[in-house]
């Protein structure tokens, strides 16, 4: 029997696969699909301290074997957050990781000392990283001293585990981890989305009401490889893999890059049970080539 | 209940220049499905279109466990989709909000523009099949993007027709039929789908002539199933204030009066 359950920053999953943030929501739509106790974790939609409207639209366009978004954080905020989606979500057997996002070092921390606590919340990822947002978002995680500080602050909040999600829009992603992980980070997840951006050659203007966007899906999946491959070498902490993972052959390319789980996003939309069929296929692989417990694979890259 | 899975497909054929219609075998989704929804159809068996495609459906035949979509050829996806001619593809569905109406309705309009035109046909032969009037008004470019005139009359729908350059019917635009329809005519509800400014167009003259409209919108979607919140239109809330809906899943049909236009 091959194991593939894992633990990231003291937060169990009974397998290395979860729904990224942005793309599940709640996980309520995807419910109606399959149960989504199935999956290791949910990382939820980013939460901020207000609801938040989000951006004007179009927020969507379509690129080669990618996706450019441009949501702007649409959520309900976290106190309907705590009051209506998590309770909920706590019925399922499956770890939830409340993303978070502040527009400033006191919103984030604001918000992770309302979360404290909070029964059915195992963990947050520390969104500092969105580059849809002005005013914070991607640029508290392009600098390591504001990424540090935006980590030290919250873990002085919170008891639960800190994932700091990062941006892929920096020279040197291994300087920004290494800082998050001596300011206090349980974990990293990678890549967020790569800031891009599409023009309507008729209109001569740009497709998204926002002009640019982030960039996700298979066009972005060797740079996340990259990346998760640098940190992995840079840091001790664990890594949570994403960026256009939608088959299980996907999956384990970024664990062998370091990644101790993955997530899958856009993958989503192109099949919406992708999630399973990788949970699937990666334990099927594990039995093929003989590998008994999943987290053998991990860094395994030669 | 929303399902994900393969169908096969039946028949997919070129109806008008740019216009295809697309018959598959699915009873899971033929047996629920209401007319203003609409199915995700994966169109390449590679990543690349990454996101499926939304259409919404135009005749739900129950009794034999199938649906029609139109759809015109505009792009990647619809170009792959238009190759398909046999095997299988991947829908998922039915998906969002769809048209309403009561039993006490005598007499509603339909406005169709464009390829807003397919949805409205399952609707037709639904208020039909309710024992009302339905007057029917059609508009296009030219008579060669004008879809379902014949398939209306067959129904029994009182069709009028514009055209921009007036190769069938009016020379002129939809709207202007209507203003003369609500003249002459008590109507219980307008129902539209179409481009925006017919859209917009509509909504303002059945909003000053005090009659309900549901308007059916498109929007550029990922996910389809109200995730991602990617497709969203401007609302007024109940409390007053503006905020979005998700077009998949609220909508894409919705009353006319809760929606903010640019123009308002």
């Amino acid at each position: 029997m091959t194991k593939i359950a894992v633990e990231i920053a003291g937060i169990k999953m009974k397998n290395p696969v979860l729904a990224a943030s942005g793309c599940y929501g709640f996980g309520r739509e995807y419910n109606q699909l399959y149960d989504i106790s199935r999956l290791g974790g949910i990382m939820t939609k980013g939460t901020t301290l207000e609801p938040k409207l989000g951006n004007p639209t179009p927020r969507l366009a379509e690129t080669p074997a990618g996706m450019l978004n441009s949501i702007g954080l649409q959520n309900p905020g976290v106190d309907k957050v705590i009051l209506e989606e998590i309770p909920w979500l706590r019925t399922f057997d499956v770890a939830c990781i409340v993303n978070i996002s502040g527009y400033s070092i006191e919103e984030f921390e604001i918000i992770a000392e309302r979360l404290d606590g909070v029964s059915g919340v195992d963990g947050l990822e520390v969104n500092i990283s969105c580059p849809n947002v002005k005013g914070g978002g991607m640029a508290f995680g392009t600098d390591p001293h504001t990424a540090a500080l935006v980590v030290k602050r919250v873990k002085a909040k919170t008891k639960l585990p800190l994932i700091v999600k990062l941006s892929p829009n920096v020279t040197a992603i291994t300087e920004i981890a290494k800082a998050v992980e001596n300011a206090g980070a349980d974990a990293v997840s990678l890549i967020n989305t790569l800031l891009g951006m599409v023009i309507d050659i008729k209109q001569r203007k740009p497709i998204l009401a926002n002009t640019m966007g982030g960039l996700s899906g298979p066009a972005v999946k060797p740079i996340a490889v990259r990346m998760v491959y640098q940190v992995y070498t840079a840091v001790e902490i664990p890594i949570i893999g994403m960026g256009g993972i939608t088959t299980f052959e996907d999956a384990v390319e970024f664990m062998l890059a370091g990644a101790s789980a993955v997530a899958i996003g856009a993958g989503n939309f192109t099949d919406p049970f992708a999630p399973l069929k990788v949970i699937d296929g990666l334990e099927k692989w594990l039995e093929q080539e003989g590998i008994k417990d999943v987290r053998e694979i991990i860094g395994g890259c030669k | 209940m929303v399902v994900s899975i393969k169908a096969s497909i039946l028949e997919n054929k070129k109806i008008l220049p740019d216009f295809y219609r697309l018959k598959i075998a699915v009873p899971q989704i033929s047996k629920t499905a209401v007319p203003g929804q609409f199915v995700m159809i994966k169109t390449s068996s590679t990543l690349d279109p990454l996101l499926r495609r939304p259409i919404s459906l135009h005749r739900i035949n129950r009794d034999v466990g199938t649906i029609e979509l139109v759809y015109q050829v505009l792009g990647k996806g619809t170009i792959l989709l238009s190759e398909m001619v046999q095997g299988e593809l991947e829908v998922m569905g039915p998906l969002g909000n769809g048209f309403s109406w009561q039993q006490s309705f005598k007499r509603t309009a339909i406005v169709g523009g464009g390829c807003g035109i397919a949805p409205l046909l399952t609707l037709a032969e639904h208020l039909i099949g309710n024992g009302q009037e339905v007057h029917v008004l059609l508009g296009a470019q030219n008579k060669e993007k004008l879809l379902n005139e014949a398939d209306f009359k067959e129904l029994g729908c009182k069709v009028l027709v514009a055209t921009d350059n007036g190769s069938s019917g009016r020379k002129g635009f939809v709207t202007e039929i209507l203003e003369e329809l609500i003249s002459t005519t008590n109507l219980d509800q307008v129902y539209c789908c179409g481009p925006l400014p017919m859209t917009n167009g509509v909504i303002k003259l059945t909003k000053s002539k005090m009659i309900p409209c549901q308007v059916s919108l498109e929007e550029r979607m990922a996910c389809g199933i109200g995730a991602c919140l990617g497709c969203v239109c401007q609302v007024r809330n109940e409390d007053g204030t503006i905020g979005y809906k998700r077009v998949c899943h609220e909508g894409p049909v919705f009353n006319a009066s809760e929606l903010i236009f640019e123009k308002d």
